[in-house]
């Protein structure tokens, strides 16, 4: 039973790195423009999908493939944010965007579902089937392999937020968008940019969470996209740092519950959000004004 | 009774009699199918409107109560082997099962705001999926079935669509009632500054959970008669992700917050929904078109058809009163306001007219404490 516990973290904490790279383009998305994009789940599977076709119709390997994914998805975040988003102005903007990406996502969710169809695929490469023996662990090596990506570009995302001239407009456009603008930061550069980075990452997120799971098909996307939401509340909104935190916590509980119940293991999931959000509104590590109206 | 009245009174009398005669007049099953079902959303998307348009929180989790509604009715009438015409009967206890439910739901979801409140939505509604999916009482992924109602073919969707009707009437009344009232002046002013809205008096709290219930007593009823007419739910049909971004659509289209928008949104959006699905079987081409017309409503008609439409009313009328300078300017100043701009301020009108139609309560609520505050 002690055995099968400390597997069951050692689960949870790898698959939570996962998570967690795939919650900060959604926290950083809301950071800086202030919106919940629902389509970011679907969008991860859309991350996958494009691994997938690269695997099986030219034979490039996942993590080469990601040179192009991973580019491919910044337009495709950047192209999202200037037709869609930046139009949507005034006092019900919050609404409008939520209803805009989750109209997005319906659209991607059938484009999706007319290529590749309803079945369940899975990403699978020598990588994906090894595994490393410990005494007492059973590591798969795409896990390792993915929770290390995902450490390295959260570290990236941070150099990138508070080592350049780039992410200090980013974070006075998360303190205060007006100002930001009067010193002369083009927000809406950084918006779209922003975007395109949280979208970007995804498509990372996408590849290991297609390697990783049970299989994937176009409806993963809800399943997906509401973890995220409850991961980016818990830790909360705006901070990189909570939704890693929220990650690594919310994954380990599920894995850990799954020993005893796996259907109920994702309602554990949802419980804890409202059990913290009862306790503290703003989440583990959530700023002060996120709550304000 | 003034003649704006007389004619704005007439004119519903004649929707209403259009719409009681809608099935004798196209007697086709398949045109009066789409009738019910446009009904059904009818009055699930004036019952979002009660409380998501009014209060500004925008909950994408009433197929909560649509579902658990579906499902109340389902297991009653299966477990009481009811059949036949009893089975309406069943009807209050989906609302009351619904209502039941939104009271600890409201209790968490509202102590959080925006963002967070939209998404602890989404959380409840997953949770409820799943539970629909793993308790031993509500037939797993397979669902329940309605029972068989043995009527004629070629009326039969006749007694679903005057329910539906009443019920997409009775959800419109009640809109009605609730937005002149000094309840739905407090809503509108939680909607436009929660914080404020405190400082003059209203008890945020009661006020949004009392709309939260409202919406979901007329939802779960919804749900119930959905589930008798469409025969048969499943965990994904009955708690369906899809159901929360039509209803919000519907109500955007017509217009938040206005009485008669999310009727007209539902009335156009669900029949065209549903000739999309029935065009292209497959399923997925549907779904593509869907999210194309949704994104269309949502970035061309951003404030919906009602205040669009109004204002531009409003502005004719001005015209037309600058070149033949009467007085009636006071007139077209009240068809503005009542129309209601969904941008407008409500705070104002708060303290207003509500101490104006009532006397203060002692303890003073939002009317008595807006009044004195400058």
């Amino acid at each position: 039973m002690a055995r099968e516990i400390y597997q069951a973290i050692a689960d949870g904490i790898l698959a939570g790195g996962v998570y967690a790279l795939m919650a900060a383009g959604l926290t950083l998305i809301f950071g800086v423009l202030d919106i919940i994009n629902i389509a970011q789940g679907i969008l991860v599977v859309l991350g996958a999908y494009l691994s997938y076709a690269l695997l099986t119709r030219l034979h490039i390997g996942l993590f080469a493939g990601l040179l192009i994914t991973v580019p491919a998805m910044f337009v495709l975040g950047v192209a999202i944010q200037w037709a869609f988003i930046r139009p949507l102005r005034g006092s019900e903007r919050t609404s409008m965007t939520l209803l805009v990406t989750f109209a997005v996502a319906l659209i991607a969710e059938g484009t999706l579902y007319e290529i590749f169809g309803p079945d369940y695929v899975q990403l699978r490469s020598a990588y994906v089937t090894r595994s490393v023996h410990l005494p007492g662990f059973y590591l798969p090596d795409i896990y390792l392999l993915g929770f290390a990506m995902a450490v390295l570009l959260v570290l990236a995302l941070y150099v990138l937020l508070y080592r350049t001239r780039f992410g200090r407009s980013v974070r006075a456009t998360m303190q205060d968008e007006t100002a930001a603008r009067l010193i002369g930061i083009n927000v809406n550069r950084v918006a779209a940019l922003t975007f395109g980075i949280g979208v970007a990452v995804t498509a990372a997120g996408g590849m290991v969470y297609g390697a990783t799971g049970g299989g994937f098909n176009p409806n993963s996307g809800y399943d997906l996209i509401s973890r995220l939401l409850a991961i980016i509340i818990l830790g909360g909104l705006g901070s990189i740092g909570g939704a890693l935190a929220a990650s690594v916590f919310m994954l380990t509980l599920e894995s850990v519950v799954d020993i005893w119940s796996p259907s109920w293991a994702i309602a554990v999931f949802y419980a804890a959000l409202i059990v913290v959000l009862v306790v503290r509104p703003a989440g583990f590590l959530g700023r002060k004004g996120v709550r304000a109206q | 009774m003034t003649a704006g009245a007389m004619w704005r009174g007439g004119g519903i009398l004649a929707l209403l009699a259009a719409a009681a005669a809608f099935p004798l007049v196209f007697t086709n099953p398949l045109v009066t199918s789409y009738g019910v079902y446009a009904m059904i959303f009818a009055a699930a998307a004036g019952a979002w409107n009660i409380f998501s348009g009014f209060s500004g929180y925008i909950s994408l989790g009433n197929a909560v109560f649509f579902g658990s509604g579906a499902y109340a009715v389902g297991i009653a009438a299966r477990d009481w082997h009811m059949s036949g015409l009893a089975v309406f009967g069943l009807l209050p206890l989906a609302a009351a099962v619904a209502a039941v439910i939104s009271v600890p739901f409201g209790l968490v979801a509202l102590r959080v705001r925006r963002h967070t409140f939209i998404v602890v939505t989404i959380a409840v509604f997953f949770i409820f999926q799943l539970m629909a999916y793993n308790f031993p009482f509500t037939g797993g992924s397979s669902g329940l079935s309605a029972p068989f109602l043995n009527w004629r073919a070629a009326t039969y969707n006749n007694p679903f669509y005057y329910i539906a009707l009443a019920a997409a009437a009775g959800t419109t009344a009640l809109a009605w009632l609730i937005r002149r009232s000094r309840f739905g002046l407090q809503l509108r002013a939680i909607r436009d500054d929660e914080d404020r809205a405190r400082g003059l008096g209203v008890r945020p709290m009661p006020v949004k959970l009392a709309a939260f219930t409202v919406s979901a007593i007329i939802t779960g009823l919804a749900g119930g008669l959905w589930f008798y007419f469409i025969t048969q739910v499943q965990p994904p049909s009955a708690f369906d992700p899809l159901f929360d971004l039509s209803i919000a659509v519907m109500a955007f289209l017509g217009g938040v917050g206005t009485v008669p928008g999310p009727v007209l949104g539902a009335l156009l959006i669900e029949p065209g929904q549903l000739y999309l699905t029935q065009r292209f079987t497959n399923g997925y081409l549907s779904e593509i078109l869907l999210g194309v017309l949704f994104l269309l409503v949502i970035l061309l008609l951003p404030r919906g058809i009602i205040p669009a439409g109004s204002e531009k009313i409003t502005a004719w009328r001005a015209r037309r009163d600058r070149r033949a300078p009467a007085g009636a300017a006071g007139r077209d100043a009240g068809a503005g306001t009542a129309a209601g701009p969904p941008g407008a301020t409500a705070q104002a009108a708060a303290a207003g007219p509500a101490e104006r139609r009532q006397p203060p309560p002692p303890g003073g609520g939002a009317g008595a404490a807006g009044g004195r505050a400058p």
